[in-house]
């Protein structure tokens, strides 16, 4: 193949990059060390009261009339509109709680309120679905890196995985220095996340690989130039049309899945800055080479033949692939 | 070259289209406001008679309906809208009385030769319809123990009759079983009894300080089986109990090891439902204890309907509430209220022994019932809510055996069909294994749920028209084609959604609409090879070949490792996150098969076959 379209030197930047990787990192993980996360009633348990008035409503009013009746850990805010009124209880371990709010509120009110939520969750549950979030990540990771390591190279899936952690803890972060909550719907989105970036990383690793084997005189910093320069208005197109539906997600779907649009947005721009950056500055930290690549004829004859028909022409190999292709 | 599938692959793809279309279908039809009656027990039965009882009353009340009909299961009453439903509901509920179970319902409208091959609509989550979901979790620790409470009545039971004499039977704190021997041959003889009658136990000979023990603790297995068998009980009563709060299409279902979740779709009055269900309660069958026998072995219960009323009665179990398998109210030869009790074989063994000796004096049974209460302890200086559970125990019945009792008996003497009706329904709550506790709740009003829907529905189609409108842009001809794919993937998600009824949630439908954002990078990946491999000088029928052919193992792998990602997520997940996985997952694979083979297709019917100069991409 010949590369005669101009090729952008994205490797020119590694060294920024790196800084900047590693500066978001720094900021991620002190956010979440200072801040730590804001987690949501999924995940502390208590209990959650969501009411929705016919006229705006005074949360200060409702703080005061709920302090009265003898609720003081309470937070009272608005959601979404001013007609909405979101009441937490974190601390409260006693499922009839919520129920005791609303009789409070309908007491109060001079207007018809309507229930829109009671949620209540036991702090046990929360416990076990904290610790279950952070397993399920954790094999999720490990799972991939298994997959890749099969389906590519070891230093392609720490390559990966470096990047998956990198665009993990970078949301986390996000979350930790905003304090945005994070809850069940966010987590969800975070593994969505791993599966994006990852979707993103292979795409580019799958290339880098190819022109590993086809172009025998570059450098792996070419090379790397090259396959990033290749994939990058499939990059640019994928990402956009995640994004477009993401912001439409944001903007339309309401309050409850807020959180969940949001962590995906940062996710996928994360996502698609680390499949180029971070896991291609990764394969070159560990002096990725064609060595890695081209595997030695006697260890397995039936891999280097699969393998094979990507470094030489299509048209031959073709036909042997997928035969009833063509007429 | 020219591009052709073989008629056998575009054969294939058309067939796989027209199951997504039809699978799909049901979706489109609206649901009727409809309302369900079924009977409370096997004996009310929903016949063409009370069908017919209810459209009379029903006419006679001037409320249109739009349809009657008669299921295996139960009766189906349509209407046009909410209002008439409602009012129907009212109507209906006051002709059948507490017999009948009368519930408002969504009833689908898919047509009989849909529903013959197996098609439904998808259903909705209770984020997105209204409802409300409990989480109950069944205490274990308990369960097991009230087990070991019958198990140390029966041995000693069985020793005094192989005239086995032993000292005392103890318990330990770890569960286990201790029976205290003074000789060394009696302990033998009884350890290879308790062996024979008890495969479930570990058993095994001890001496400690001269004193011969037989130790007998529950295998694992057996522990596993209770807790098997707590959960069973659990959910049948739960069944029942959920029964009584007239819900549609209720969920009991368990979860885990020892929890079980419980959906109730339209209920709103969360209080009430749980008041209903947390009814957590147990029995036992004890001897009221002969006059002057010692304290030590009698205890003191007074009565549930009478507070003053009080009987002494024995410490000995003869058999509990998990031993009942069913108890009901009916009249007897003359007339009399009665209530008839059935026990499980073991139950049935056990009373027989017990009563052969104790004809002429009173059994008890005493009902138990679990609550708990909050109260505010100190920790540290901070007042914190603690729930303390407590057992309530009462006598609910006081009956002179006239003969020795098997499996079946019944309680006679009763005051009135309404006592009879309240023993009878007292003893099949209290036929509960183990006790529950709520661990979760959710309730989520119908407006909020409809807005959902609304907010989701107005997500996916501006998603959609935007991506589709990009693809056009981009790409023109291919782009178009790639829309076509899409939308065929929409379609079959649905299909394979409704297929499998999975519960659509609302981040269900944002997996749909990242499945929308998402399902294009194949196409893309696709289109940009085939550019590329225009650029490089191939002729645009090669290009088009090699583009498809050489995307594919790139497509393949992105694809697995991001369904890896969703099968773990669906996995762990609970509820509104398994939605989302669902539809991940599924979005995934159906996204393949439109991206790699419904555009491949389709780009061979419109360039295949011909000579090309140029291609629009």
């Amino acid at each position: 193949m010949n590369v005669d379209k101009k090729i952008i030197n994205f490797m020119g930047a590694r060294k920024i990059a790196l800084a900047f990787s590693a500066l978001l990192l720094i900021i991620s993980i002190g956010a979440m060390a200072i801040n730590g996360l804001k987690f949501g009633l999924d995940f502390t348990g208590g209990s959650l009261v969501e009411v929705h008035y016919q006229e705006d409503a005074n949360s200060n009013e409702i703080r005061r009339e709920l302090q009265a009746a003898g609720f003081n850990n309470v937070v009272v805010q608005t959601f979404g509109s001013s007609k909405d009124i979101l009441i937490r209880l974190q601390e409260a371990h006693d499922p009839e709680l919520g129920n005791k709010v609303l009789q409070v509120l309908k007491a109060n009110a001079d207007q018809q309120i309507e229930l829109r939520r009671n949620e209540f969750v036991g702090s046990v549950v929360g416990e076990e679905l904290r610790e279950q979030g952070g397993l399920g990540m954790l094999l999720a990771l490990f799972m991939i890196m298994v997959y890749v390591t099969f389906r590519f190279q070891l230093k392609f899936s720490v390559g990966a995985v470096i990047a998956l952690a990198h665009d993990v803890i970078i949301v986390l972060g996000f979350f930790a220095v905003l304090r945005l909550e994070f809850d069940l719907t966010v987590l969800a989105a975070i593994l969505a996340v791993i599966g994006y970036s990852l979707n993103d990383t292979i795409v580019v690793s799958d290339r880098i690989r190819e022109n590993f084997r086809k172009l025998r005189k570059e450098t792996p910093i070419e090379v790397m130039n090259i396959s990033l320069t290749q994939t990058l208005s499939r990059t640019i197109v994928t990402s956009l049309t995640t994004l477009l539906v993401l912001v439409i997600l944001a903007v339309f779907g309401g309050q409850m899945i807020f959180g969940f649009a949001v962590a995906l947005l940062v996710g996928v721009v994360v996502g698609t800055y680390s499949s180029i950056y971070v896991a291609a500055n990764a394969l070159l930290i560990m002096g990725i080479c064609k060595e890695d690549l081209i595997i030695p004829p006697k260890q397995d004859y039936e891999f280097v033949e699969g393998e094979g028909f990507e470094t030489d022409g299509y048209e031959g190999e073709d036909q042997d692939e997928e035969p009833d292709v063509k007429s | 070259m020219l591009n052709r599938y073989p008629l056998w692959k575009n054969l294939l793809i058309m067939f796989v289209l027209v199951f997504g279309v039809i699978y799909a279908a049901p979706n489109l039809y609206p649901e009727d406001y409809a309302l369900q009656v079924s009977g409370t027990r096997g004996i009310y039965q929903t016949d063409a008679a009370l069908m017919a009882r209810i459209e009379k009353k029903l006419k006679r009340e001037k409320i249109d309906f739009k349809s009657s009909e008669l299921t295996t299961k139960n009766g189906l009453i349509r209407f046009a809208d909410g209002d008439l439903q409602l009012k129907a509901k009212r109507v209906v509920t006051e002709l059948l009385g507490d017999n009948y179970v009368v519930a408002l319902n969504l009833a689908p409208t898919t047509p009989q030769w849909l529903e013959d091959i197996g098609a439904g609509p998808m259903k909705l989550g209770l984020d997105l319809r209204g409802g409300v979901h409990f989480l109950l979790e069944v205490d274990m620790v308990v369960a097991v123990k009230s087990r070991l409470d019958v198990y140390v009545s029966e041995i000693k039971t069985k020793l005094r009759t192989e005239v086995l004499r032993y000292k005392a039977v103890e318990r330990g704190a770890d569960g286990s079983i201790a029976v205290k021997f003074s000789t060394e041959d009696v302990r033998d003889k009884a350890k290879s009894f308790i062996r024979d009658e008890y495969p479930e136990f570990l058993v095994t000979a001890e001496e400690r300080k001269g004193n011969f023990y037989v130790a007998v603790t529950l295998t694992e297995a057996s522990i596993q089986d209770i807790e098997d068998y707590a959960i069973k009980q659990n959910l049948t009563t739960l069944r029942n109990r959920v029964n009584e709060l007239g819900v549609a299409e209720p969920l009991v279902q368990r979860q885990g090891r020892n929890r079980i979740v419980v959906q109730l779709p339209g209920i709103q009055d969360a209080a009430e439902a749980k008041r209903i269900l947390g009814k957590t309660a147990n029995l036992q069958f004890r001897l009221e204890a002969k006059p002057g026998e010692s304290r030590t072995k009698t205890e003191v219960f007074t009565f549930r309907s009478e507070e003053g009323r009080s009987a002494t009665i024995e410490k000995d179990i003869i058999v509990s509430g998990a031993n009942v398998s069913n108890a009901r109210a009916s009249f007897d030869e003359n007339g009399s209220p009665q209530v008839n009790i059935t026990l499980d074989s073991s139950g049935g063994q056990l009373m027989v022994r017990t009563t052969g000796d104790s004809v002429g004096r009173r059994m008890a049974v005493l009902f138990i019932e679990h609550k708990t209460r909050t109260a505010y302890v100190k920790v540290d200086g901070i007042k914190v809510a603690k729930k303390i559970k407590y057992q309530e125990k009462k006598i609910i019945s006081l009956a002179t055996i006239q003969s020795v009792l098997g499996n079946e008996f019944r309680i006679t003497g009763l005051d009135g069909p309404g006592e009879s009706t309240e023993l009878a329904l007292l003893l099949r709550a209290g036929a509960l294994a183990a006790p529950i506790y709520f661990v979760e709740e959710r309730t989520v009003g119908p407006s909020l749920g409809a807005e959902n829907i609304a907010m989701g529905l107005t997500s996916v189609q501006i998603g959609f028209a935007l991506v589709l409108l990009f693809m056009l842009f981009y790409y023109r001809v291919f782009g178009l084609l790639a829309n076509i794919a899409l939308l065929i993937n929409l379609v079959l998600l649905t299909a394979v959604m409704s297929l499998l009824s999975a519960t659509l949630t609302l981040p269900g439908i944002a997996g749909i609409v990242l499945t929308v954002g998402m399902a294009v990078d194949a196409n893309v990946l696709i289109f940009a090879r085939i550019k590329e491999e225009l650029a490089n000088g191939l002729p645009p029928q090669s290009a088009i070949s090699a583009g498809f052919d050489r995307a594919f193992t790139t497509i393949l792998d992105a694809n697995i490792t991001t369904l890896i990602a969703a099968v773990i997520l669906f996995s762990m997940g609970t509820g509104p996150v398994k939605g989302f996985a669902i539809t991940l997952s599924v979005g995934i694979i159906t996204s393949m098969f439109t991206a790699i083979m419904v555009t491949r297709a389709l780009v061979n019917l419109s360039y295949g076959g011909r000579q090309l100069k140029t291609l629009s991409i």
